[in-house]
């Protein structure tokens, strides 16, 4: 008998184009420089991992199909628009809304007034906490702006262009406050303060002032100061970084129908349905089963779509207006009114012996939290030494309010900060100590059994063989040469999440299989995942055919975030197959007359001594034997396992403008398992170049009334095709012990090492080593005419 | 509400009539009163490239053109590109080399790089990354996007 697989594979491409299409996507996979694979560890052979299958979604997304919040269409839409704060602090006195209401086809107003008010209770959402009264405040001010962009009022009208019309005619008295938006200035003694009710929070003990500091986090491992006392060099610089935003290219979008029998239901560009529900129910304070999130395609997120900001007002203006409102954000209001990165002040101090070996660091990190507590210093503290065997060390960390947009995570939130202030002082240790750079990591690397300064002690993880995979890359080997040219290399660091998943399937007729998983998906994670349903099936991916589904028609799933969704959401789908090959092995055991212990499963073929049934052909039989299967399964891993990469740029730098050109780039990075290699070296490749715009040209300017003058992509420069190179890959797999198939998360770490990986190229082609980000031409011109007048 | 006015204009080879208002964009029209959603509003200020579409052959921010601009063109939007239900090659290489993550913006890429292909059907690499940085992306770092077109040229002009 011919291989089932075979047989299927045969049926299901018929035509000559499409079996040239998959021969081609082989070769180009071959034939790329990308996508060479590199570890130590033995992999098992799989047949459906590590291949490159068309993702399920495609052809709606090259056609223009796919639906996105801002296509969906309601009988009865009317469109709803924002007044927001024109100062960077300020008490409301009044909002007067008379005029608005009416002007001509405006049909609801809301203010902070027509909002519940909600406690002060922190919701935990997956990726990052939330005290839902500040959540509320965030998204409609109530007595105070505190930040330029703060949502105010809303009117929603006929026509998008009514509705802008009429949100003109809406008259705030505002009174202006001071403001502040630099870290270190709002941590001052007589800073402005921006909330009367914050209070320092250090290590449990709280503050008896209100402070701009919400929280002030200690890590402490071994002895810091005899550490010190036994190094031979000890470098200790200070760093910036400033305001950066996500950039997704979708600006965010809701659409909300509250019904008249109380239901609501909503449209969201969000990263996670449920939590979407979760927050927008306790908001409008409403149980969560009164409220239905339906995820639509997502434009993009990189955690800056896990807030709620449009939900609540667009439900609220629904319910006045009787009527479906959709919102959308201009591009302005996503940069002044939606969660960017902090900007930080860093003071790092590491020291080493002379043999190479690091025996103390030390950090004081302040990130600004913008307008509310609770940003992402904790896991910038946690990252800091990430890459490090470090036997003593200490980390300070500080949540600062400041008035600017709430802070919100972004790829790897927290990491990428400190890894420029302790990636770069790594490379001058190197160089100080004669050593190429990554023989000194590897001197130095973390690895299992390694403790972490915040306390947890590594499991099985891949940074050696990371480190050893770029050093022998062929571009770490390559000569670089040419006039103002350098090279430079850096490590990264992200924990990756494992969390709550769900996902059910059913088995159809034609031994294809229907999955719905619960997880959004924002870079071709509806393909990772069913693959892994096919290989535990033993099934091609093109068999299954996957859905996200809404909150009510998948179990509780948690945030597309932490880079959890191939390991979560694809554990998930690996226990929902188990489930499936259970049930069908009774059905296997019914036609045989046996018991179905008897029935062994492997490779898509049901087996009982010489008896056999494929997947297929069993699942044929299921409306004979007792109708459909269903299977499903909840999952709350542990294990996720951190994931490491290392970077290699490098750069030219213009002597007279200091404008920075990257050669060459090559991205090292531990998957664990490559479910889908070419989405593996997307989010490598996507996330180095978000790493690059970060480290040489993307910052928010704010003038000294707090409001940012460069909100728009024009002034706010993301890279373009243009300012890139091709991005090398290679990916290492050091199977995670906790997964079935060896899988980690990739998508965050890769913009960890930019930063600190271009200031080094940097250095060594001008010679000016530059700790302030972003580095942009009018930095680097300004330090190397420093250094030239030395 | 303004004033509607009635234009004429050819969108994907068919010939179309609309009611606009003078203040629509031509996104506006497409999206909001045609019902095609391929192209996407990213900025709203010419800068992102997502709402790029054809006009007489030349790629355009169809936000930054008016809607009774219209009048007597000749449009093509990402939702034209496939014909006779078959994917463009452009298309096909996209998907083969996994040249989108979260594809909002690529309907934007594939009108630009159809623009581009049309013109110059054998460009190079430098070409490619010049005429598409009217197009921001932020999930793919672009490589995979420059190699899908590199492809789909090579397989145009040895079709």
């Amino acid at each position: 008998m011919k291989s089932p697989l075979r047989k299927n594979k045969s049926k299901r491409l018929p035509s000559k184009a499409n079996r040239r299409s998959v021969r081609r996507a082989a070769q180009a996979a071959r034939r790329s420089t990308n996508g060479r694979t590199n570890g130590r560890a033995k992999v098992p052979k799989f047949k459906v991992l590590g291949t490159r299958p068309i993702r399920h979604d495609g052809a709606d997304k090259v056609t223009g199909r796919a639906i996105y919040t801002a296509d969906v269409k309601l009988a009865g839409l009317i469109h709803a628009s924002m007044v927001r704060s024109p100062h960077a602090h300020a008490r409301i006195v009044s909002i007067d809304t008379s005029a608005a209401e009416k002007y001509p086809g405006v049909l609801a107003v809301v203010t902070g007034k027509d909002f519940p008010n909600v406690a002060d209770k922190i919701a935990e959402l997956g990726e990052g906490a939330v005290n839902l009264a500040h959540l509320s405040a965030n998204c409609m001010a109530k007595d105070k702006a505190l930040y330029k962009g703060h949502a105010v009022a809303a009117v929603a009208a006929a026509s998008a262009l009514d509705a802008a019309e009429a949100a003109k005619l809406i008259q705030v008295q505002y009174e202006p406050l001071p403001a502040v938006t630099w870290v270190l200035d709002a941590m001052k003694e007589d800073a402005p303060l921006l909330h009367d009710d914050v209070y320092t929070d250090q290590m449990g003990k709280v503050g008896k002032k209100p402070s701009n500091v919400a929280k002030h986090l200690i890590f402490e491992i071994g002895d810091v100061k005899k550490g010190f006392a036994s190094a031979d060099l000890v470098i200790e610089r200070e760093f910036k970084t400033q305001t950066v935003h996500q950039g997704y290219i979708e600006p965010h979008a809701a659409v909300a129908l509250w019904n008249a029998d109380g239901h609501l239901t909503i449209y969201s560009a969000t990263q996670g349905a449920f939590t979407c529900r979760q927050q927008t129910a306790e908001v409008l304070q409403v149980p969560v089963s009164q409220v239905t999130v339906i995820p639509c395609e997502i434009g993009g997120g990189f955690g800056g779509k896990i807030s709620i900001y449009l939900e609540p007002v667009a439900a609220m203006l629904s319910k006045k207006s009787g009527r479906p409102v959709k919102m959308t954000m201009t591009r302005q209001e996503v940069f002044e009114g939606t969660g960017p990165t902090p900007a930080s002040f860093m003071r790092v101090k590491l020291g080493a012996k002379k043999n190479g070996k690091l025996v103390a660091g030390e950090a004081w990190l302040a990130y600004d939290a913008g307008a509310y507590p609770g940003g992402v210093i904790g896991p910038g503290c946690m990252c800091v030494f990430s890459c490090y065997d470090l036997p003593n060390a200490r980390v300070d960390g500080f949540d600062v309010c400041v008035n600017k947009p709430q802070t919100k995570a972004y790829r790897a939130p927290g990491a990428t900060h400190a890894a420029f202030a302790c990636e770069t002082i790594i490379d001058e240790l190197a160089e100080a100590l004669k050593m190429d750079p990554i023989d000194f990591r590897l001197k130095n690397a973390a690895k299992e059994g390694t403790r972490r300064v915040d306390g947890p002690v590594y499991p099985r993880i891949g940074l050696v063989e990371t480190l050893q995979a770029a050093k022998n890359t062929p571009h770490y080997k390559s000569k670089l040469t040419g006039k103002n040219r350098g090279r430079g290399v850096a490590c990264g660091f992200w924990f990756n999440i494992g969390l709550k998943s769900s996902a059910s399937a059913s088995v159809e007729p034609d031994g294809t299989v229907a999955l719905v998983e619960g997880s959004t998906d924002i870079g071709g994670t509806r393909t990772s995942v069913a693959m892994q349903l096919a290989e535990t099936l033993g099934i091609p991916a093109e068999d299954v055919h996957p859905k996200v589904g809404d909150t009510d028609s998948i179990g509780y799933t948690d945030v597309t975030g932490g880079s959890r969704v191939t390991f979560a959401t694809g554990l998930a789908a690996y226990q929902c197959g188990l489930d499936i090959i259970r049930q069908m092995s009774e059905r296997a055991a019914m036609l045989w007359d046996c018991k179905p212990q008897q029935v062994k499963f492997d490779a898509g073929v049901f087996r009982n001594g010489r008896k056999s049934i494929t997947f297929k052909e069993l699942a044929a039989k299921l409306p004979e034997t007792g109708g459909g299967i269903i299977g499903r399964a909840t999952v709350d891993p542990q294990g996720a396992t951190n994931g490491f990469g290392a970077h290699i740029a490098d750069v030219e730098v213009d002597p007279e403008t200091g404008k920075v050109t990257i050669l060459r780039y090559t991205a090292v990075q531990d998957a664990g398992k490559a479910v889908h290699p070419s989405y593996v070296e997307g989010q490598m490749q996507g996330g180095a170049t978000q790493g690059i715009g970060w480290a040489l040209n993307e910052e928010y300017f704010y003038n000294d009334q707090g409001r940012m003058t460069n909100a728009s992509f024009l002034d706010y420069r993301m890279p373009t095709a243009l300012d890139v190179p091709m991005i090398e890959t290679v990916i290492v797999e050091v199977p995670n012990p906790a997964h079935p198939y060896g899988v980690r998360g990739v998508g965050e770490t890769p913009i960890v090492s930019p930063p600190a990986t271009i200031a080094s190229a940097i250095y060594h082609a001008a010679g000016v080593r530059m700790r302030e980000l972003p580095m942009a031409p009018y930095k680097v011109c300004k330090a190397m005419m420093e250094k030239a007048s030395m | 509400m303004g004033k509607k006015l009635h234009v004429t204009t050819t969108i994907n080879g068919e010939q179309v009539e609309f009611l606009c208002e003078a203040r629509q964009s031509l996104l506006e029209v497409l999206r909001d009163v045609l019902g095609l959603t391929g192209a996407k509003e990213g900025c709203n200020n010419g800068n992102c490239g997502a709402c790029t579409v054809l006009f007489d052959g030349l790629p355009v921010d169809s936000c930054l053109v008016l809607g009774v601009e219209a009048e007597g063109a000749t449009i093509q939007t990402v939702e034209g590109i496939a014909c006779d239900g078959r994917l463009h090659p452009l298309q096909q290489c996209f998907l083969e080399g996994a040249a989108l993550q979260c594809g909002v913006c690529t309907p934007g890429f594939l009108v630009a790089a159809k623009a581009l292909l049309d013109k110059h059907p054998h460009a190079t690499e430098e070409q490619i990354r010049f005429e598409l940085s009217g197009n921001l992306c932020r999930c793919t770092g672009y490589d995979k996007i420059v190699r899908a077109v590199m492809e789909a040229a090579k397989e145009m002009t040895h079709a």
